[in-house]
This record gives structure tokens, sequence and C-alpha cells, in this order.
């Protein structure tokens, strides 16, 4: 496991190291630059001033020139400079990602927790009232738009009920307590469980549903097994195994992809940080955010290859790695 | 099954009591929202109305223009003129006309720690200003200053390199602590990653208003105490918090759950989402409308053939009924524009060519150009060439997207086909409107202030192209020999009178040539609580928050 875990790595570093290129290229390719943006902010700017500014920021230097001296400094762990925030970019980065993470674990937890059982519920009960029922709350949860989920939200627990705030952290509204500063959390979370709850129900169900045609779970059943251990002990590994790469491959968008419910509650995160630094044009910024994103997705790789191998004894290492 | 029921509408009422708290907002601490948050703190680094509005709270320019748009001291004793002799004529060092303007600190001015303000603080701002290392991005202002005599402490002369009629207004020399920033400017290129503002941005020493920056959460919110070396009338709030909220909707939500207790008018909401608002939840706040300084205008590409015809803007004006859209749109709140100079400017002219609607008019002109023949309702000229223009704008803007609409209407009315093309505002103005990429029509707002000569839009040293680096504002490329001139003397004419003529002249220039079709100003929506007295919009680029020691709770 160790040499498996050390050769996915080195791909990794190898991933990161290319997407590094590729994300420079492209930002640096997207029309406009940071000084573009400063003029039309400011008539006073003049085109003397234009030309000093370029130079300031290196953006009169060849595209290959400051990638290659972005990567010489991120190789020496200096990052840059957020133009946008007027700080180090880790600096920039550290409370956005710290106040993602809190989110992404907590609504991700909180959805698979919900989102399995029901889906092993509805799944041992295809077409009954409670399947449908199930899938009727999936659906819905899959099919709100989430800036209209989180507007609801507020519209019922902040402005009728007066029950949470709004938005925005704790910090903002002089909250100190422990309760007081989860309040904050509760709205954005939710918003983001219901949307994760219908999608991973229903690819737990429909798993399920696979697995549990499989000749060796009728043979369980005709080993007079009982259906919770049947489900539970015989189906539900395997019925996992794709459940999982969704769960994997979902950690990356989560991460970088809650936007949305971010902007929607006010709520400083990743999603919303990756977002202002490629609209205003902060290469250095959204260099590192991105490259987070695709270390998270590639990380939930790692995860979801050592998971296969520990639901299904017939994967070893060996094969994963091939 | 029924005790279980009752448990849960206990264990509701239980949270619902145990997290209320959140809405009550004593009155001796106010919480505004704004709609975006500063990228530096450093008053002279990169320019932005967030900036502005939280500087208002917690800084104090030397001059600044007051609500009834006259400059005035803030941090000076007397504003310097000519005819009080604080502004002295002379000849510059190379012979050419220059201005002495001497301005004395008030004695009790200090920074946040104490330390008082005085000239060592002007003339190091004015180092870092003309720095072409320091980032500081316009610095045409300090460029201008071609020394500083020091007086005494507190007194200073500026001689500057030439005689401009707003030659007292020093309001773009913000001042930086030398006490805390010299140290910083070592090394010039690193200054601007180095500077407190944004490494130690809870100094107390790098502001001189009635509030101190005491925290602030990157993209979420400020937080700002009484400054206890104010010298100043004592603000009523014992701390105001500014909560950043992008989200228009979630705004309006924080606004009515008590989240926030008003909606700053520099950064808030449109005039149409103000206007919603006050439909639905208008006895609950006191809502004015401020008309403002942000000209909403159409840039025309004058390379374009059919543009190139003065007859074709013109029709394109009379065509429109800018009244209406103003009426229907915006309540009539945002008023119609006739040039870039605003009504409430004492240099506009009332008399200035102007376009009521008149489709006859239109018509005609339209005519007269060629484009007489029309198939399915669209002009075509001799050569069969139908008069279609492509419109763009920023993508979701949602005001100008429903303007955008309604103009193409109207204009489809006289015959013309206009195509909607709309772009992210990162590529339209990072690009396309930057590089003179746009075909015919773009549709934006310039912010500007009071008597503002407009030099880098209308002049034709400011068309941007390869060659200038695409440096330069006169996107449309209009060329006109009688206003280049006259923007050149407009700003050296020091004589009110002289100058008036020229201001109406230039209107009259601009409404007659029509390189852009002015459209109306855009207003500021304050929407506050019925309890807030003393704040005074502006309408122009200095915020209510310079004046924020007036601002009380009353019953």
């Amino acid at each position: 496991m160790l040499s498996f875990l050390a050769r996915r790595s080195l791909h990794s570093l190898i991933v990161l190291f290319v997407m590094s290129f590729i994300i420079y290229v492209l930002i640096g390719l997207m029309p406009g630059d940071p000084v573009d943006l400063m003029i039309s902010a400011d008539p006073d700017i003049t085109s003397e001033d234009a030309i000093r500014l370029r130079a300031i920021y290196g953006l009169d230097q060849p595209l290959w020139s400051r990638y290659l001296h972005w990567l010489g400094a991120a190789l020496t762990r200096d990052f840059g400079y957020s133009r946008l925030y007027a700080q180090p970019v880790w600096d920039a980065i550290i409370p956005a990602l710290g106040n993602t993470l809190g989110l992404l674990i907590s609504s991700l937890t909180l959805a698979l927790v919900i989102a399995l059982p029901a889906g092993i519920f509805a799944a041992t009960r295809p077409y009954s009232l409670s399947d449908y029922g199930i899938n009727l709350a999936a659906f819905a949860g899959l099919s709100i738009p989430p800036f209209w989920l989180g507007i609801l939200l507020i519209l019922l627990f902040a402005v009728t009920l007066g029950w949470l705030p709004a938005g925005g952290t704790a910090d903002a509204g002089g909250a100190t307590a422990l309760w007081e500063r989860l309040q904050y959390l509760i709205l954005p979370i939710a918003s983001l469980t219901i949307a994760g709850v219908g999608g991973h129900t229903r690819y737990m169900r429909a798993s399920m549903i696979e697995t549990l045609r499989q000749d060796y779970i009728r043979t369980a059943r005709a080993k007079g097994l009982s259906e919770s251990r049947v489900v539970l002990g015989h189906a539900l590994r395997n019925a996992m195994i794709p459940v999982v790469t969704v769960i994997a491959l979902d950690l990356g968008v989560l991460f970088s992809g809650a936007l949305i419910t971010e902007t929607v509650f006010a709520y400083p995160g990743m999603g919303k940080l990756i977002f202002d630094a490629i609209m205003g044009n902060d290469y250095n910024l959204a260099l590192v955010g991105l490259l987070l994103a695709t270390a998270l997705t590639l990380i939930g790789n790692l995860l979801a290859d050592i998971a296969y191998a520990s639901l299904d004894p017939r994967i070893s290492y060996a094969e994963l790695d091939r | 099954m029924k005790s279980l029921w009752s448990y849960f509408f206990v264990g509701v009422l239980i949270f619902g009591l145990g997290v209320h708290s959140h809405q009550a907002s004593a009155k001796s601490n106010l919480v505004i929202g704004i709609t975006q948050y500063p990228a530096t703190f450093h008053p002279n680094i990169d320019s932005m109305l967030a900036k502005s509005y939280v500087h208002g709270l917690s800084r104090r320019p030397i001059t600044t223009t007051d609500a009834s748009w006259k400059v005035v001291c803030m941090l000076c004793e007397t504003l310097p003129t000519l005819e009080n002799g604080g502004a002295v004529l002379e000849k510059t060092p190379d012979g050419k006309d220059g201005i002495a303007v001497t301005y004395k600190i008030l004695d009790a001015a200090k920074w946040g720690d104490g330390m008082p303000i005085n000239v060592d603080d002007v003339i190091f701002t004015w180092e870092v200003g003309k720095h072409p290392k320091s980032g500081v991005s316009a610095q045409e202002g300090y460029r201008r200053i071609l020394s500083i005599d020091q007086i005494n402490d507190k007194t200073f002369t500026l001689h500057v390199d030439r005689r401009t009629f707003d030659y007292n207004d020093i309001s773009s020399l913000n001042l930086l602590p030398a006490h805390i920033e010299r140290a910083k400017f070592k090394d010039p290129a690193a200054y601007r990653t180095q500077t407190a503002f944004d490494t130690d941005a809870n100094n107390l020493g790098l502001y001189m208003g009635p509030y101190i920056m005491a925290t602030q959460k990157t993209g979420s919110h400020m937080v700002f105490e009484r400054n206890p070396h104010w010298w100043g009338k004592k603000p009523a709030f014992e701390k105001i918090t500014v909560r950043v909220i992008e989200n228009t909707a979630t705004l309006e939500a924080n606004l009515l759950s008590g989240g926030v207790d008003m909606i700053s008018g520099e950064l808030g909401l449109s005039v149409d989402q103000a206007l919603a608002f006050e439909k639905r939840h208008g006895k609950k706040f006191n809502i004015t409308y401020m008309p403002g300084l942000i000209y909403e205008h159409i840039d025309l590409m004058l390379d374009n053939p059919i543009l190139k015809d003065q007859k074709i803007r013109q029709a394109l004006m009379y065509a429109l009924d800018r009244k209406a859209i103003s009426e229907q749109l915006f309540g009539g709140k945002q008023p119609v524009a006739h040039s870039s100079v605003n009504p409430l400017d004492w240099v506009f002219d009332e008399d200035v060519v102007t376009y009521p609607f008149d489709l006859a008019k239109a018509n005609a002109l339209l005519d007269e150009a060629g484009w007489s023949n029309k198939v399915k309702g669209i002009r075509m000229n001799a050569a069969g060439e139908p008069l279609r223009f492509d419109i763009m704008t920023t993508a979701g803007n949602r005001t100008r997207e429903l303007v955008q609409q309604v103009l193409q209407s109207q204009w489809k009315a006289v015959g013309i086909d206009i195509r909607i093309k709309n772009e992210p505002a990162r590529i339209f103005f990072g690009e396309t409107v930057t590089k003179r990429k746009f075909d015919a029509m773009a549709m934006f707002a310039w912010i500007s202030a009071p008597e503002s000569v407009p030099l880098t839009t209308l002049h034709s040293d400011d068309i941007p192209t390869a060659g200038n680096n695409w440096a330069g504002q006169n996107y449309t490329g209009y060329r006109n020999p009688e206003m280049n001139a006259l923007l050149e003397v407009i700003e050296t004419e020091l004589d009110r009178g002289k100058r008036v003529a020229l201001w109406y002249k230039l209107q009259n220039i601009y409404a007659t040539d029509l390189p852009a079709l002015p459209l109306y100003f855009r207003a500021n929506a304050f929407i506050l609580p019925k309890w807030l007295s003393g704040l005074t919009p502006t309408g122009h680029q200095f915020p209510t928050t310079l004046w924020v020691e007036d601002w009380a709770a009353t019953n």
C-alpha cells in the first residue's frame, strides 16, 4: 500500500505541475489585464500611468516568462501576491479555505447520513409507495436551483421567522458563543445538504438495486439469511463502490462549486474567492485556488481507490495502479 | 404521538427564542450593508468606491467637495484662494504659468495613535505618489506638484506646474502617516506589498477620521470603533460594522431580518431594485434617491462607416424616448442626460442642444442620410444594405439589459435593426471597449466628479491604439480640433465667468457631434432606518461617510 501511495503521490504532483501551466496560460489568454480593470474604475489613470503600472505588475512580460517566474518563486514556497486582496496569496486563501472546508465537510457528512439510508431503504422496496416518496424528495432536491433554495431558506428562517441570520459570518454579526456562531452555518449547510441528498440518494438506490439482482445475493437469501443481513452484510459493500466514486468526484466540485451558495449567503469561501480572482484578473490567486481544487479532486480519487480496495477484496493496489 | 408533537413544538419554540437575539441591534451600533469589499486599504493604490466609502469613516482628506458641491477644507484651516492670498500666481522654473498654494493643517489634527498630522506627512505622501515604482495608480496629480515648501510643522506651500481652476482642491492627496509608512517605503518597488494599510490594517496610526478600523475579515466585513484621538464632533455610534453582501437579494433579506440596519446608497441597490423594494417595504424605511455623477451612455464607434454620418447619430437620439424610459423603468428618479455634464453641476448649460422624442425628425434624418427604403420594416441604403447595429453592454447587468431591450424596440420603430450582443464585464471592459473592438455601440457608465474636464474621453490624443499600448479612454475615436482646444483651455481658465462660457460651448459641441449617446445619470438609492438622521447624500464621488459624525440615532 505504501508503494501505491508513493506512486500515486508522484503522479498527482506531475498532474499538478501540468495543470499549473495549463491554468496559468488559460488565465493569461483571457481578454484584458488587471490594469485594464483599474483604468475602467479610475478615469484619472493616464496613458503614462497605464504603461508604468503594467511594468510594475510584470504584465509587459510574455506569458511564458511570467509563468517561469511564478514557478521559480512557487518552488521556494512563495506563491505570489494577490492583487485583489492586497496580501500574500496564502493569507487570502487560508480563511476562505477554512470556511469552505467547514461548510463542505458538514454538508457532505449530513447529506450522506441522510442519503445512504434513504437510498438503501428505497432500493429494498422498489416501486413501493415509500420508494416513490423518497424518489420524489430526491428529485425535488436535485431540481431546485440552489440560488432559489437559498433565497427561500433566507426568506423563511431569517426574514419571516427571524430565527437565523440571513447570511455572512459570525464575526460580522458580533457573535461570540459557539451556538451563535453555528447559527450562521445552518442555512448554507442546509442548502448544500438538500442539493446533495437528492443525488446521493439516487446513486445509492440505483447501485443497491443493481447489486440486489446479483447471483450471490440470491444465494445469500437461499441460505436463509435475514434481509437486513443480506442487504447490509453482503450487498452494501459492493453497492458502495460506484457511490464512493461519485462522492470522491464531489469533493473537487463542492470545493470550487459552492459559489452560488456562498454568494447567496454572503459566505466568504473558496468558490467565491476563485470566481472573484478569475473575474478580477488576479492570476496568482486564481491559479493557487484552482490548483487546490485540482489537488482535492486528486486526493478524493486516491481515497476512492483506497476505499475500492477495502470494499472489494478482489481489487488489489497493484490493479488500481495499472 | 401527541406528546411527540408537543416536544417538537416546544423544541422549535426554544430554538426560535434562542436564536432570535441576533436581530437585536442596539442603536449605539450601526450595521451598514454594501456590495463590494476593498481590494486594498491603501488610499492611493487602486481607486475603488468601496475603499472611499469605508475610508470616509476612518480618514479625512485635506479638502473635499461637500453636499452642496463646494470645495471645502477637512484637514486644513482655510481653503486657500487667489482672493484670500492663500494662492499666488507664479512662474515655474522653466518659465511656464504656475501657482503656489499654501495650506495650514488643523492644529488639533492627529493620527489615531496620537501623533500629530504635520507637513512631514504631506511631503512623504507626495514622495510616494510620484515615485514610479510605488504602485500608486493615478500619478498625474503628484507629478504636477513641482516642490513643497515647509513653512512650519503645520503649514506648507505646494508649487504646481500649471494654473488649473481647481488649484485648491487637493482631495486626491490622501495623506499617509510618515511615522509608520516611511519604513515600509525603503524599497519603493516592494512598497505596495509592504504597506501597513494591508499588512497591519488595524494600526490606529493609519487613521484620522471619527473612527478607526478595529477589525476586518477579507470579503466579509469591517468593524469601525471610535477614534480616541478624533478632534472633531463626537460621532453618535460607538461601533459601525460595514458588511459586504454582493448579492442584492441577500442584502435586502439582511435588511429585513435586521442583519444590517441600512443599505448604502453609494454601493447598494440599483434604482429599479430600490423602487421594487419600496413598493413592498417602503413604510418601514426612509428611502432617498439622489441623482449622481454616474453617466450612463452609449459610446458610438465613429470608425463605423454608417455611424460616421452625424445625421444617423442625431436620428438615433430623436428616435429615443429617454424621458419615458426614466419614468417607466426608474420612476423618474434618474434624470435624462444631454451631455456628460450633470444638471446639478454649476457649469451645466440649461440651453444645451437636446433631442426630444421626435419620430418624424428621426425618420427625416434617416431618409436624408440615404436609408429611405424599407424592407420588412428595416431601412436599407441604395446598395441594399440593412441599417443594422450591434449594441453591447455588460452581460448580467439587469438594469442595462432592460434598457437595452427598450432601446431596441424604440429604434425598430424607425426601421433600425439592433442586435444585442452582450459580454461579461471582464471581457467587455478588459478587451472589447478598451481595445475598441465593438462594431457600433457600447453601453456603459463613466464615474465623474463635479466640474470634471472629460479630457481622457474626448481628446483625440487619448484614442487607444496598438501604438500607444491601448492607453486612453476616447473609445469612440472622436476627433474634433475645436473640442481638443476647449479641453486644453478649460482646465487652465481661472475666471469662472469665462470658464462657464467654455463649458457651455463644450456641451453644445458634444450634444451636436454626439460621439456618444447620452442616456441618463444614475441615481443612488439610500435605504435608511427611520431612526437614522443626519445622513445627507452628496450626489458626487465623495461618500456620505465623510460626514459620519453628523449621523445620529433618533427616536
